[in-house]
């Protein structure tokens, strides 16, 4: 997963947990970047219509950034569903960070067709424990 | 957590090529069970076609053995492989292309999914500067003997398709 859409998801998700636009430094503090790297790169997505910045408030996703998102967390999923239930990794939380940059879409999408994933992935993401709720037990309705 | 695409220890470069492996053992699968439907229900088969879906499956198992090897020289704990092989095995058992097109698609995404991956995970090791128990120059050569074949494929798929059109 490239740079730009880690940041996206880690935007999605702040924005999620806080419920209206996300600080710069709690983005920064979720991806373990530097409050400088974060600015510089909310600024490239916003030059790509994908985010918008709002002095003192945050940065919330337009509608294509959100797409772009969700797109993006469900390769992480995918990747923490396949780490957890074919591998057998326990610290899949982990492992799933360290390799989220060096797996594409299209890579995860060939190792989905292996996992039971539910149709409403990404929305069931617990971005509290920062895993699939079906992994973390906290589906609503799930066994 | 980090957005640097790079590989740092030996434990993330053998998850790296665990996962090379399972991806290997699914296109492996899909190539066979394709490849065995077709052959069963299509008897005008082009025998060029047979021979890729046959080839792509030898290939990957191939691949695997050699992915495997690196694996087991590293220092990683190992993973169940004989319970991946089964459930990779359950889900193509119950799966058939759709048509003749079909298989020819999905045998050109794999190969360039497998493409794709290889290429990431050389760029990601040779971004990196960590000591790994293998010599970094043995596993890229082998990496990229194994992403150029993939390319090779494409290549083949490609002109295959070409041709039908």
């Amino acid at each position: 997963m490239n740079t730009a859409n880690q940041y996206l998801k880690a935007i999605y998700l702040v924005q999620r947990m806080d419920d209206g636009p996300a600080a710069t430094g709690r983005v920064a503090d979720s991806l373990d970047v530097s409050p400088a790297s974060a600015n510089e790169m909310i600024g490239k997505l916003e030059d790509r219509g994908l985010a918008e910045h709002e002095k003192y408030k945050g940065v919330s996703l337009t509608e294509e950034g959100i797409t772009q998102a969700e797109n993006a967390l469900q390769t992480y999923c995918i990747l923490e569903r396949f780490l957890a239930n074919v591998l057998g990794v326990e610290e899949f939380r982990n492992e799933a960070q360290q390799l989220e940059p060096v797996i594409d879409e299209t890579v995860a999408e060939r190792l989905d067709t292996i996992i039971d994933r539910a149709d409403e992935c990404p929305d069931c993401f617990d971005a509290e424990a920062d895993a699939c709720c079906y992994l973390a037990e906290s589906c609503e309705g799930a066994d | 957590m980090s957005v640097d695409q790079r590989v740092d220890s030996d434990h993330q470069l053998a998850r790296l090529l665990q996962i090379g492996v399972v991806l290997e053992e699914v296109v492996e699968a899909r190539a066979y069970r394709h490849y065995q439907s077709l052959a069963e229900e299509d008897r005008d088969l082009e025998a060029d076609v047979e021979a890729l879906l046959e080839e792509a499956a030898t290939e990957s198992a191939r691949h695997r053995e050699r992915l495997e090897e690196l694996v087991d020289e590293l220092d990683a704990d190992s993973i169940p492989f004989e319970d991946i092989e089964t459930l990779v095995e359950a889900r193509y058992g119950r799966t058939k292309p759709e048509d003749f097109d079909g298989v020819l698609y999905d045998q050109l995404c794999n190969e360039e999914t497998a493409y794709k991956f290889y290429d990431d995970l050389i760029d990601a090791i040779e971004a990196s500067d960590a000591a790994f128990s293998l010599e970094r120059e043995h596993v890229v050569d082998v990496l990229t003997e194994i992403r150029d074949e993939e390319a090779e494929g494409v290549e083949e798929v490609t002109r295959i398709m070409e041709a039908r059109e």
